[in-house]
């Protein structure tokens, strides 16, 4: 077995016994980027030089005696919307394509921290606005299990980068679906963690209220791991919780004993794939035979739940992008005319269509005589949503659901039409409106050998109940055991 | 016809923290153009705000000095609008839910006390600098602002005339002071003022269309654009025309208002809850440590005063308008124990002296010690209330007291009664004709007599003595 191919507590183990170095696992992973990124074109930058000078300083570390950190000397990728001080940060945009950040996002600070080794910044659909990754302002990445499909998005690359091997682990950000949506297409383990879990700090805001950062990863141990280093208060960020983090690892039992899942009927809709349904049911039974107890629940509002995301996210993100003006940083039009010109020419030339297609309906939402129609009205409709999930969580501590209606679609067959490409994340969105944690884990595979995601819902802050039950129900099969081929 | 004006003014005061609203930046100016910036303050990608606990005490403390509702949960919300010296393209501010509501401020209006209500008090930061070059027509922007805690205090339409809406801005100023929260230096754009006016027919109930006019930089301007607005509001409606609705400017060399935007043309600001913060909570307890903090307020002292000192509501107010004012004649008459006579001297000569320097109290150069030294010689007849004009000139000039003043310059008061005859008897021989005037019931010389004996005496002679013996003598 390669390096590249191994788990971060796999090669973790190594390093602690002298087995191997991080030179050689960070040497592993961007040969194995030479040669498969033709293919699947995860990164928008490989930051090779980084590595191997991360790398050096982490065996040091090891050399010195300091094994304590399990992220010491492993090559992480981390989306190209968290800023990485003096790496270019794109978020897949035209306009930020000059864009330096002299500072570190939080989360990157901590992965530095731990002694973990930057590979690389994935690709991602545009301000993460996407469901395939098809809207990045500079190409497409490709699913690597079937290159003429999509690997999901909005974290396409870090997903695929997962998939094929380009890095150890990667994080993702998820908004309605970014992390789940891209880990069920490409068979990895993505986890979106509780609103307010992990600091936003650095993170290029798209819907700041629904935005959050989590790991994807090769299977569920490496998820833990990454929780246990990114998790936690920050003071930079008001919205993080000042709750503490627990070690995630304490959660991996290989039982269900104790734990009931419940099964939203609105989430086992027509026009589903019918093997995607197949796979979810029998992943259900796999957790009851594991000690679950299995009951349905309902989640009534959950037809509002696109709508209101689409209100409420694109509100948001029309004020968010609204510094990217050209007067201070990024890019800005040729000699314009005056002020207007700029503005105007800046943002058309610089944003893609999916974009500005968000701004505008953002824009429209907050005008005024629209307000009480659309913002407020989904901010009502948000709530309902949330207590929806309250009212379940009184009867089962986990609910369990496919993460997308079909495995991964073919490049270009959603792009031309917004609204059912918006589908694919309809049973993710409810969850970040709901500000609780999901996970996505591969369950099956379609006759086509494309991964199916089984999601995996918990109450806010009990990312531990979701993890125990990822853990287990992995641990009873072997799907996550299976590479594509490259 | 007659009109009456509905006035009320929103006032943006900069906090005195130490560093700005949302970041760690120092709140310093002066300093090179975007030098005290960082990524949260110039709206870098992803960066995040952090409400400045000691803006949120400030508020608080403005709040219950200006007798608000402190709201035990208020939130932030996003003013969106595209300009260069607004890196976020929106500002963060109050919008639904503000800290304070409900509170007033009294102002002296014709001698009587008059409220006026504040609607609320919010948080909001500042914008940066755009600075256009004359020259090659290029604009820079400089962010050294732009964060810098402010606080909107909007009243009610509660003003009535210029006078009121001048008084109303130097009460707040001064309450702002008196807690420390704001220097509310208008020239500095510390405090800066925009008028909403409108007219309407004297005994009306109803609201005319108001103008609103922006940003004016001083007391008198203020008073000098809604005198202005008034006027050219009443003819229009005169004229038969109608007010417009919009936002209008004040060009302060030719004193009139002029038209910035119309209402059609204005902002949609698209407010919507800022999701980047927490809601600002502030508990019962905190609200009780910082009533603690808070001083005597202008009014309760102006109270004080016409009880305690006996002095007219003017003076009161003239004096309860900075603490160090009211400190130093609490001081003079703790000293002197002639409140009135004190007033009279701070508010005449002290204040004279000190505008024409353009000096405050906390620089001038006589303590009150020496002020009430001063008074008590003149109650002594040590010197009279003439001389000792000169005396305090001199005091203010040199710094030195009384007494030496008057060794020095020898300006002792003559009360000498042998003195004092041996000059009049000169001044009757040398104006013998006015003299024998005098004494055929030309009365009215009696005021030339004491002038030249006066003048004599380099003005030393004890005037009450002067009289007396004058008569004297005019009469033998």
């Amino acid at each position: 077995m390669e390096l590249y191919q191994r788990t971060i507590h796999e090669l973790h183990n190594m390093l602690k016994k002298g087995e191997t170095t991080s030179v050689a696992i960070t040497d592993s992973v961007l040969k194995r980027i030479d040669a498969v990124e033709g293919k699947v074109k995860s990164y928008i930058t490989v930051t090779a030089d980084i590595a191997r000078a991360q790398a050096e300083a982490a065996d040091k570390r090891i050399k010195a005696g300091d094994t304590s950190s399990p992220l010491l000397g492993i090559p992480i990728a981390i989306k190209d919307n968290m800023c990485t001080e003096g790496i270019a940060t794109t978020c897949a945009s035209k306009i930020l394509g000059n864009f330096v950040p002299p500072y570190n996002a939080t989360v990157v600070a901590k992965l530095k921290q731990a002694g973990s080794v930057l590979c690389g910044k994935p690709n991602m659909d545009e301000f993460a606005m996407g469901s395939s990754t098809e809207n990045s302002g500079y190409f497409i990445t490709r699913n690597p299990w079937d290159l003429d499909r999509i690997p999901g998005g909005s974290s396409g690359g870090s997903a695929a980068a997962v998939a094929a091997d380009e890095c150890i682990g990667s994080l993702g950000s998820d908004t309605g679906g970014s992390i789940r949506q891209p880990a069920a297409c490409c068979g990895v383990v993505g986890l979106k963690p509780t609103y307010g879990r992990v600091s936003r700090f650095g993170l290029v805001a798209f819907a700041s209220s629904l935005d959050q950062i989590g790991p994807l990863t090769k299977d569920v141990t490496d998820t833990a791991l990454l929780m246990n280093v990114i998790a936690g208060h920050d003071p930079k960020d008001s919205t993080s919780a000042d709750i503490p983090a627990p070690d995630f690892t304490k959660a991996l039992k290989k039982d269900m004993k104790g734990l009931r899942v419940g099964l939203p009927k609105e989430y086992f809709i027509e026009g589903m794939d019918p093997q995607v349904d197949k796979a979810v049911r029998e992943a259900v039974r796999t957790l009851e035979a594991l000690g679950a107890k299995v009951s349905d629940v309902s989640l009534p509002h959950t037809k509002y739940a696109v709508a209101t995301y689409y209100i409420l996210a694109t509100s948001e993100a029309s004020s968010n992008l609204a510094r990217y003006d050209g007067v201070k940083y990024g890019y800005r039009a040729a000699s314009p005319k005056d002020l207007l010109d700029m503005y105007m020419r800046s943002r058309d030339e610089g944003f893609g269509p999916e974009v500005k297609r968000r701004i505008m309906l953002g824009t429209y939402a907050l005008s005024a005589g629209y307000y009480e129609a659309y913002y407020k009205k989904g901010q009502q409709a948000r709530t309902l949503i949330k207590r929806d999930f309250d009212e379940a969580f009184k009867t089962v501590d986990l609910i369990a659901t496919p993460t997308a209606p079909t495995a991964a679609f073919k490049i270009g067959e959603k792009s031309a039409d917004p609204l059912q490409m918006y589908l694919s994340d309809i049973f993710t969105i409810s969850v970040n409106l709901a500000g609780i944690p999901g996970i996505s884990l591969p369950c099956g595979f379609t006759a086509e050998n494309l991964p199916i995601g089984l999601q995996v819902l918990g109450r806010n802050f009990d990312e531990e109940s979701i993890i125990h039950a990822a853990y287990a129900y992995e641990q009873a099969t072997e799907w996550h055991t299976r590479k594509p081929t490259l | 016809m007659k009109y009456e004006a509905v006035i009320g003014l929103e006032v943006h005061a900069q906090l005195q923290t130490n560093t700005k609203i949302f970041c760690g930046c120092e709140t310093r100016f002066g300093e090179d153009a975007n030098t005290r910036t960082c990524p949260v303050c110039i709206g870098m990608p992803g960066v995040l705000p952090v409400l400045n606990r000691k803006a949120v005490e400030y508020i608080v403390k403005t709040g219950l000095a200006t007798h608000c509702t402190i709201n035990p949960s208020s939130r932030f919300a996003r003013k969106n609008y595209f300009y260069p010296d607004l890196p976020k393209g929106y500002q963060i501010s109050q919008y639904e839910l503000p800290v304070c509501e409900h509170g007033y401020v009294e102002i002296v209006a014709d001698g009587k006390v008059k409220r006026v209500g504040l609607t609320r008090i919010h948080l909001e930061e500042d914008a940066g600098k755009n600075l256009h070059q004359a020259e090659g027509g290029a604009s820079l922007v400089d962010l050294n602002r732009a964060g810098t805690p402010l606080m909107e205090i909007v009243s009610e339409p509660d003003i009535r005339t210029p006078e009121e809406a001048s008084e109303y801005l130097k009460k707040l100023r001064s309450i702002l002071r008196y807690i420390e929260v704001s220097d509310a230096d208008m020239e500095k754009g510390n405090f800066r003022c925009d008028a909403n006016v409108s007219i309407r027919p004297t005994g009306s109930t109803e609201f005319g269309t108001r103008a609103e006019i922006k940003n004016v930089n001083s007391f008198k301007f203020v008073q000098k654009a809604i005198e202005y607005e008034i006027k050219r509001q009443a003819q229009i409606l005169d004229e038969g025309g109608r007010v417009v609705q919009e936002t209008r400017l004040f060009d302060s060399s030719k004193g009139v208002t002029f038209s910035m935007r119309s209402k059609e043309e204005a902002h949609d600001y698209r407010y919507f809850p800022e999701p980047d913060l927490v809601p600002v909570v502030v508990s019962r307890e905190t609200v009780e440590q910082i009533a603690k903090t808070i001083p005597e307020l202008p009014d309760a002292k102006r109270t004080r005063f016409v009880q305690d000192y006996g002095l007219p509501e003017y003076d009161a107010d003239m004096l309860t308008q900075s603490r160090a004012l009211a400190a130093y004649f609490e001081e003079a008459t703790k000293r002197s124990n002639q409140p009135k006579v004190v007033s009279n001297w701070m508010m005449g000569e002290l204040m004279r002296l000190m505008n024409a320097e353009g000096k405050e109290i906390e620089d001038c150069p006589i303590m009150p010690e020496r002020l009430a030294g001063m008074i008590k010689m003149i109650g002594e007849g040590v010197i009279s209330t003439k001389i000792a004009k000169t005396v305090f000139e001199e005091m203010y000039k040199s710094g030195k007291d009384a007494e030496t003043v008057v060794k020095e310059q020898g300006l002792v008061q003559v009360s000498d009664t042998g003195a004092i005859e041996s000059i009049i008897d000169e001044v009757i021989k040398a104006n013998p004709a006015q003299a024998s005037d005098y004494k055929a019931g030309k009365e009215k010389l009696f005021g030339f007599f004491v002038g030249q004996v006066m003048k004599a005496s380099k003005g030393k002679a004890n005037p009450d003595m002067v009289n007396q013996l004058l008569k004297k003598k005019l009469s033998e």
